[in-house]
């Protein structure tokens, strides 16, 4: 699977140490590319308990809007400054998500509430279906490259190793996104309803919240969060059909290994899964994409729930 | 008590029709009938959990052991003959259910859909990752042959078809009798009260996990019936893409009659062969819009329309 | 002294820093008809949900006919001859009341169901009629059970629980959610059921009205401990019995009730 976010295994022979600090830098970037694709899915089940598949839609939705509107950029105007494709990335994936977000949300999902949340599931998967045709109608069906924004920043070298400035941006980025969404559950009115919400749907409702209104702004914010990433991830894949099959199940492992709708979990889910990968890639790379599953399968078998996951008995 | 009722015999009688078409119809056409009633019997496996309360969204798993049995088992054991390799499929396929049986039973609702899909993605990963297994690309299937007897081109594809038919009847009849026997029953109720199953004295977990073998077994008959029909393998057989497909037959044709997955599989087939000739970049989406319309008018499937007509007239 | 059908001995269950169950210790003969009563949270449904293994106890012990079952799963209890209804009636609502009892009578006759046997044979039909006619509830025969109204749900409830023909019967709130033209009629409705069958049976009630008509002796449970157990008179006279339970239960609609434990 070709996430890009991760440079390709080293063909020099690496000492031990060396192998030590690629397996961690590695895995820690992938792990924030985990983070920010797994971030809205997490957000949006907590919330609204539904698993959505069709996460991995907006995520290529914000990748073909980004990689599209950033190649036309660089391509009708060569004397622009190239400083602000960034913030054509950053601006695509909120306009995407935002539409998109919004159309899914008040067009088809507001009418389904009441349904169990395994329909849910299928009901995303119907959307999925969709909007991986749609992109193609949208976009066509040939790659787009756009290595503008990821070689501008360069490289730098840490010990012996040379990183991709790009993909160290990318760490950061993924600390702003889950410090903001930390900040805005932990601190601020909004999230303290929204923890309401999670916490028990039935008592918020008695209490006066406005459900609907959550219910709209968290699927519009996760919808946001997934084009961010696919946005984000543009400049270092080539961006063509199939990218958001790929990375649904990704971001899947990395929520249910984290637990469902916690965003801490999301975190430790993304550590985990990341560096587990990075270090099958380094040292047993037939064993790759075994890891990641096996990683969810493993935590699955043991704590259902997830790391952070809580259980609820059920009642007679 | 019969052991075959009304249903019975019609499932017998077209079964029948359908071997004598072998002689009559186009090639292309038992072909694309082929691959969809092997393409049902993994549906079957999905309907069977379904009616459970059980999505299962890695149903390709089994539905790719039961095919890359057929492949291995010629490649690497020797084995030629297409009934060995068949069982070969089913043992291989019943035995790693009964592994992974013990875990996956203990899940309910979207855990189970997870989980499910986890698994066939371990063996996706697997496969593309293992050049002894084929690799990205599988391989080819040749040199199989039917009790001692080899067919050549045409022929082959006619014993397929024929084979293809008549284990799908055998799947059927037993499908419909345990769909009306106590175990089917039962993972209805399992279904709708888990907990006052328990409280008649029954297990949940030893009935899901009967079925769960069901399942893998049809599934893995129609992975290696579909492997002998396309004399091809690969790992997409256990992508996740692959069982979604199987999810979204299951749910055309509902889980009321053991007709429907059949059904259900080759109005797909035909559909898909016209909708790719005419729009290719439109097909995914045909098939989204007309999930969403059966979530939202048919929650029983398409056989729901047909039953509700034989009732009006009853 | 012969055994008794249902001995605990110094059960405890605490939920946290709530305690559920303290030192309980009850000798149930068989042919007795128990009835427990208790303010909310009295520790009523924890009792019995520890006797048919949903819960398990914090320690003690909990004897069926002599033989333990603590660490038994709920169905190897039934399996012994116990049985339960619920508050919540738990039956399979998008499935007939005949399909109910078809399968309750399945469950009745093996543990592992058949692959192959049709459920509904000419056997188990006339026996699921006889079942439904003695209940009082052939007219929903054929309706599903989510159409089916809240007092013929709780009798199918128990319908479904005698099925097993199973030696004690423990019965979980029978009247709540019942209307009250409905209790009485009900209660002689299954009391005759339970002695047509030769069932010992122990129910949780909140009406005292109930409590008083049909059964032969009373555990009264405060805050986790039976403070009173006695014939019934005796148990209504005890001023703590008084004070601290027929105080708070009784006179209270039934529906405030019910909802207040959902």
């Amino acid at each position: 699977m070709n996430v890009g976010a991760l440079p390709p295994a080293r063909m020099r022979r690496l000492t031990d140490m060396t192998t030590f600090y690629a397996i961690l830098m590695d895995g820690m970037i992938y792990a924030s590319w985990l983070f920010l694709v797994a971030a809205g899915l997490t957000v949006i089940y907590g919330v609204m308990r539904i698993l959505n598949m069709a996460h991995g839609s907006f995520y290529a939705i914000g990748a073909y809007s980004a990689a599209s509107l950033v190649g036309w950029y660089f391509s009708s105007n060569g004397e622009a400054n190239p400083y602000w494709s960034y913030a054509i990335l950053v601006g695509c994936a909120l306009l995407a998500g935002l539409v998109v977000g919004f159309v899914i949300e008040q067009g088809l999902l507001r009418f389904m509430y009441k349904r169990n949340e395994l329909l849910m599931v299928i009901v995303t998967y119907a959307l999925l279906l969709i909007l991986e045709d749609a992109t193609k109608l949208v976009f066509g069906v040939d790659p787009y490259f756009t290595y503008q924004p990821y070689s501008l920043l360069g490289r730098s070298m840490i010990g012996e190793l040379a990183f991709a400035n790009y993909d160290l941006a990318l760490v950061g980025a993924s600390v702003v996104v889950g410090g903001l969404c930390w900040f805005v559950l932990n601190r601020t009115h909004t999230g303290k309803v929204l923890r309401a919400v999670i916490h028990d749907r039935e008592i918020a409702v008695a209490m006066g919240v406005n459900v609907r209104l959550m219910f709209a702004g968290t699927f519009i914010v996760g919808t946001t969060l997934g084009a961010l990433a696919g946005a984000l991830t543009a400049p270092s894949i080539s961006v063509s059909p199939g990218i958001g099959v790929e990375v649904i199940v990704l971001a899947f492992a990395v929520v249910v290994v984290g637990g469902l709708g916690s965003i801490e979990g999301a975190v430790v889910g993304a550590l985990l899964v990341g560096l587990t990968r990075s270090m099958a890639v380094h040292l047993a790379p037939e064993i790759e994409l075994f890891v990641i599953y096996g990683v969810m399968s493993l935590v699955l078998a043991v704590r259902p729930q997830g790391l952070f996951g809580r259980t609820v008995a059920r009642k007679i | 008590m019969t052991y075959i009722d009304r249903t019975g015999l019609w499932l017998i009688a077209t079964a029948a029709i359908l071997v004598a078409g072998a002689f009559v119809l186009p090639h292309w056409l038992t072909f694309i009938l082929t691959l969809a009633l092997a393409k049902a019997l993994v549906v079957q496996g999905v309907v069977v959990q379904m009616r459970a309360g059980l999505v299962s969204f890695g149903q390709g798993l089994f539905f790719c052991v039961g095919g890359y049995a057929i492949g291995l088992g010629g490649n690497l054991l020797g084995i030629h003959d297409a009934f060995a390799l068949l069982a070969l499929g089913l043992v291989a396929s019943v035995g790693l259910a009964a592994v992974i049986g013990l875990l996956m039973t203990r899940y309910r609702d979207i855990f189970f859909a997870m989980l499910s899909l986890a698994l066939s993605m371990i063996l996706f990963g697997v496969l593309v990752k293992s050049q002894t297994l084929g690799s990205t690309d599988g391989f080819n299937v040749h040199g199989v042959s039917y009790l001692g007897v080899t067919f050549d081109g045409a022929n082959q594809k006619i014993a397929v078809y024929i084979l293809t038919v008549v284990v799908s009847c055998a799947c059927a009849l037993f499908l419909y009798r345990s769909q009306h026997a106590g175990i089917g029953r039962v993972c209805e109720a399992i279904r709708e009260n888990e907990i006052r199953v328990e409280y008649l004295g029954l297990s949940p977990r030893w009935i899901l996990y009967a079925q769960y073998l069901v399942a893998a077994a049809v599934s893995a008959l129609g992975g290696g019936l579909t492997a002998l029909a396309t004399g091809h393998i690969d790992p997409e057989m256990a992508f996740w893409t692959t069982s979604g497909e199987f999810v979204f037959i299951a749910l055309l044709g509902g889980t009321m009659h053991v007709a429907a997955p059949f059904v259900a599989a080759v109005l797909f087939a035909f559909v898909r062969t016209y909708a790719i000739e005419f729009t290719p970049h439109t097909w995914q989406m045909i098939l989204g819009l007309v999930l969403l319309g059966i979530i939202i008018f048919l929650p029983k499937g398409l056989w729901s329309l047909v039953s509700r007509n034989r009732r009006v007239k009853a | 002294m012969s055994t008794p059908i249902l001995e605990t001995k110094g059960l405890c269950r605490s939920f946290g820093a709530v305690i559920a169950a303290k030192d309980i210790n009850v000798r149930i003969e068989a042919g007795e008809v128990v009835g427990v009563i208790g303010s909310n949270g009295a520790g009523k449904t924890t009792f019995i949900n520890m006797v048919t293994g949903y819960l398990p106890p914090s320690s003690g012990d909990i004897r069926f006919e002599g033989h333990t079952l603590i660490g038994k799963a709920p169905r190897k209890i039934i399996r012994m001859g116990m049985a339960r209804s619920f508050q919540v009636a738990q039956l399979f609502p998008e499935l007939s009341v005949l399909e109910n009892m078809l399968i309750a009578l399945v469950a009745a006759e093996s543990p592992r169901p058949s692959f192959l046997n049709p459920v509904s044979t000419p056997a188990r039909l006339r026996q699921a009629d006889e079942i439904l006619t003695e209940f009082g509830v052939e007219r929903f025969r054929d309706s599903l059970v989510s159409a089916v109204p809240q007092g013929a749900r709780k009798l199918i409830d128990i319908a479904m629980a005698l099925i097993g023909t199973p030696r004690m019967l423990l019965l979980d709130e029978p009247t709540s959610g019942v209307s009250v033209e409905e209790k009485f009629p009900l209660m002689d409705t299954v009391m005759r059921a339970v002695r047509h069958h030769g069932v010992t049976v122990l129910f949780v009630e909140h009406d005292m009205e109930i409590v008083e008509r049909y059964v032969s002796r009373v555990l009264a449970f405060y805050s986790g401990e039976i403070i009173s157990d006695g014939i019934p008179a005796q148990v209504f006279a005890d001023n703590r019995v008084r004070e601290l339970v027929i105080g708070h239960g009784h006179g209270a609609p039934a529906s405030e009730k019910s909802r207040s434990k959902a």
